[in-house]
Parts: structure tokens; sequence; C-alpha cells
């Protein structure tokens, strides 16, 4: 099996795992504790559209990705603050936005649409080494961003009303988030896919959520379930020939459902017993 | 002496409706100033003109002297204490106590800044002035109502402010739950002489230290004066749209609204 290292896809498939895993799982962490799930399908919608405008225009899909996610997160910010909306209404207008304008580009593309339509499923096995490049660039700057301005980050995701009453630049804060977001959803649209990769986001941070009250420990929990999912999907892609993005999808699932059921945070004080999913449906 | 806080002519919007109509008024330092009036008469409005939360329409805030706009907002707002109203904070936050009092420390230090012992020390003696010193371990979300408030408290004092704000903050409390509170702001005006605006609608529970009582109605001050003129019949009524009686004992006063 370690033979396998030796082949350049393998590592690049490798390094993805490790990349995607660690850096959607970081951004779950913001979605979930912000309460914002709806930014994961939005944001993978809108790499989505750009990725097919730049397989129509012949440039580079990651690139055309990461332009549509970064219009993306400029867009939903001030369009939730300035109407005053909920922002998952706003994330729902740029979602219906991004949808619209993938169809009208996959409508543009002559002939076969194969290439597009993988953007949807993504393939793990197929990414290149320029594309584990931008993934390590653009997780490696989300880490070093997220470490210079934790208690900044962590003060917008307790409360941004509070965080702008104290004098912290909040919005600069928040449209940085919905920025990372946009930029990761973006370099990881081809391991899983744009339709799974929202999973990703999701899972692995709402399980670290049931473990922990710590918002760091929930950031390395997370980006652990990430890993683990994506070296899951990995090697099930390769021994069975399975598409790896649905077999990352369930293997997070798979994670969160286990955290759900031994949350530390459903055990009754002083009692030792566990208010499980089941005892939790019996009441 | 000059005013700490002046507001001149200002009109503020919330949502489609003025929420502030024209409103001069000013604080000098030092001074403790209860907010009356009934819901929807701009109190919370007047806290957010005076912290850059609000938009000012019209009109100008000087705040330490400084006129608030834009540029100025976030450099005012490090040294204003503001204790909102009732926030809804989710029970399994991964957030304690002592991360959530040391978010007033946040904006002191500026970006790139770690938190230093001095700081920390200063969130520690927020922690214990406010009588939250032992819960500070503690998840934030699985406090109770009052508990929270004495934490929103504490981070407005790890800020070290020279203004407080505070929004109704015992309101959805128990009795002892807002006497505690009502000790503790009263407790703060008294060793740190902190400029305080206190937005209550409990009048008989006004603290001893506070001289003055601002009423607002429709937006707008129909009273800026002395708290033992304020607490008058005829004055309280006209505020609240009905018949307002004032009792006067041994104890203290009781306001009561009579159907």
């Amino acid at each position: 099996m370690l033979g396998l290292l030796q082949y350049q896809f393998i590592q690049n498939a490798l390094l993805a795992s490790i990349l995607g895993g660690v850096s959607c799982a970081i951004i779950g962490v913001f979605v979930v504790t912000m309460q914002i799930p709806f930014l994961g399908v939005t944001m993978s919608h809108s790499a989505f559209a750009g990725a097919i405008l730049g397989l129509v225009l012949g440039i580079d899909p990651l690139v055309s990705a990461l332009l549509f996610c970064i219009l993306a997160s400029f867009l939903i910010g001030p369009v939730a603050d300035q109407a005053d909306f909920n922002p998952d209404t706003a994330l729902g207008l740029i979602f219906s936005l991004m949808l619209g304008l993938a169809f009208l580009f996959l409508a543009m593309i002559p002939g076969p649409k194969t290439e597009a339509l993988s953007l949807i499923w993504g393939s793990i096995l197929t990414v290149t080494r320029i594309q584990a490049l931008w993934m390590a660039v653009i997780g490696g700057s989300l880490i070093i961003l997220l470490l210079l301005f934790f208690k900044e980050i962590k003060a917008v995701i307790f409360n941004r009303e509070i965080a702008r009453s104290v004098g912290i630049p909040e919005r600069l804060v928040y449209y940085g988030i919905l920025f990372a977001a946009g930029a990761v959803i973006a370099a990881n649209l081809n391991t899983i896919g744009g339709l799974l990769i929202f999973s990703l986001v999701i899972n692995p941070a709402a399980a670290a959520y049931r473990l922990t009250y710590s918002l760091k420990n929930m950031f390395i929990l997370s980006s652990l379930f990430g890993v683990f999912s994506c070296l899951l999907g990995l090697v099930f892609s390769y021994l069975f020939n399975l598409p790896a993005g649905a077999v990352i999808i369930i293997a997070s699932s798979l994670i969160f459902f286990f955290c759900l059921i031994f949350s530390p945070k459903k055990q009754i004080k002083g009692s030792g017993t566990f208010v499980n999913l089941l005892s939790g449906l019996k009441t | 002496m000059n005013p700490i806080i002046e507001l001149k002519d200002v009109t503020v919007s919330y949502r489609e409706s003025i929420a502030l109509n024209s409103i001069s008024f000013k604080v000098s330092s030092g001074e403790f100033v209860i907010i009356a009036g009934p819901n929807g008469s701009g109190k919370t409005t007047l806290l957010t003109a005076i912290n850059g939360l609000g938009r000012i329409l019209k009109g100008s805030a000087d705040i330490f002297g400084l006129r608030l706009n834009s540029r100025s907002a976030t450099r005012i707002r490090k040294d204003i204490g503001y204790v909102p109203q009732v926030l809804n904070i989710d029970p399994r936050m991964p957030i304690s106590v002592e991360e959530a009092v040391a978010i007033g420390r946040c904006a002191r230090k500026g970006f790139f800044q770690k938190m230093s012992f001095e700081d920390k020390d200063i969130i520690d003696k927020a922690m214990a002035q406010s009588g939250i010193a032992n819960l500070s371990k503690r998840p934030i979300g699985h406090l109770s109502g009052g508990e929270q408030r004495k934490v929103a408290i504490a981070r407005a004092l790890a800020q070290e402010p020279r203004i407080l704000l505070l929004d109704e903050p015992i309101s959805n409390l128990d009795l002892n739950a807002q006497s505690q509170i009502f000790e503790l702001i009263e407790k703060i005006h008294q060793k740190m002489h902190l400029t305080t605006l206190l937005v209550i609608h409990h009048l008989d529970l006004i603290p001893a230290s506070c001289r003055r009582i601002v009423m607002l109605k429709e937006a707008r001050i129909i009273f800026d004066g002395r708290k033992d003129e304020a607490l008058d019949e005829k004055i309280l009524s006209e505020l609240y749209a009905c018949r307002i009686e004032v009792f006067k004992n041994g104890f203290g006063i009781t306001v009561r609204a009579k159907g």
C-alpha cells in the first residue's frame, strides 16, 4: 500500500485530502457557530457557475471559480447588512442568482458537457499538482489568518453587535470570513465537487460542535474529522473504484451521528448517564 | 466643564421610522442618568446614537469632544461599555464566560496583539467585581439570565470605559436577580464614577446615586430633570398615557399604573 505513495496522482490526492479536509472544516466552524448553513451551498454554486464560465471562455476553471466566489462574498455581507436582511435571505438571493448563471453558462458550452458535469461530482484522484498547490496556498493563508485574528474572529462568532460595540472592525472580520469561505470552496471544487462540498463544510464542524465548549478545540476536532473523512474517501475510492466525494460525505455524516449519540453535551451533570439520541426520542 | 456626551438636534431612523426626532442632550462626566419612557419611545436608539451603532440622519453627536462619524465611531466605541438588551446565546456556544468577558478587552489590544498578563488581570478583576469569578470556565450559554447580564457588565468593565450604557439590564429577571444587578450598577458607579446611562422601566428601583431622569415619548425628550421632580404622578401619567400612582414611604417609592 505504501508503494502507492510513489505515484504523483496519489501524492496529489493525499495532499488534497489533508488540505481540503482542514480548510473546509475550518470554514465549517464559522458556518455552524454563526448559524449560516446556507453559506456553503451558496459558495459552492458560485464556484460552480464561475468554473463553468471558465470552461466557456477557455480560462482555468479554478481561477474563474475563485473570482465568482469573491464576487459572491462581496455581495452577501453588504446585501444582508444594507437591506437589513437575515443573512440566509441574502444567501438565498445570491444562491438563486448563481444557480441561474450556472445553467446559463452550461447551455453555452457546445457539444458534450462532461467536463462541466464532472465539477458537480469532483474527483480527488484526478487533482493536479497545480490544483493541490492552490489548495495549499489558500488553506495555509486561512490557517495563518485564523491564528493572527483569533481573538477578533472569536468576538464576531460570539455576537456581531457586541463585537462592533466594543470597537472591533466587525464588518471587516465578517466579510473576511465570507471571503475565506468562498476561496476555500472554490479551491476544493475539484476534490469532492460542487454538490457535495457543502457537506464537508458542515458535517465535521457540526460533529465537533457536539463534543466541546472550546472554540479552539472545535477548530482542531473539526479539522481532524475533515481530514479523516477525506482520507477515508480517498482510500475507498482507490480500492473499490467508488466516487470519492460520496464516500467522504458518508464518512463525515457517520462521524456526525456518532458524535450526536455520544455527545457529552447531552450528559446530565452528576448522573453519569447519557441522554442520548434514543432516549431523547423517547421523551 | 465640557460635556462628555453632547447631542445636537439629532434625528435617527430605525428601519422606515424615525426613532429619535431632533433630540438635544448633554451629559457631564461622571453623571448617572436614567432614560425612561414607554416601549418604542427611542430609549435604545438614544444609546446607539451615542456609541455609533445607530445611524444619525441629521444633527451631530460629540462624544469625548470628538465628532461621531463613520471614521471616529470605532475609536469612540473602545471607550464606551455597552450592555445591550437580552442576547439570544446558543446554549452550546463554544465560548466560556472568561472568553466572553475578554471580548471587551479585544479592541483595546488591536490586531496582531496578544492579551498580556495585565489584560488578563483586568479581565479577572472585571469578573470579580461583577460577581462571576466562580463562573469563569463555564460555557456562556449555560448561565442563567441574571448571570449573563453580569457577564455583559463584566465585558463592559473589561474595556475600562469612560461611559457605561446599560439597556434594560433587568428585563426578564426575577426579583433577586434584579436587585443584584441594580446593586452592582450602583456599586460600579460609586467606585468608578463612570458616566452612566441606564435605560429602565422600573422607576421604583432607580439607584440612589442617580440624580437625573430623561424621559422619552414618541422619539422626543419630554422631560429632562431631577429625579424627585420626575417621579410625579402628572408627569408619569403623561409619559405613559395612563393614570400612574406614586407612593412614597419609608422603604422608597412605588410606581403603579392604574387601569
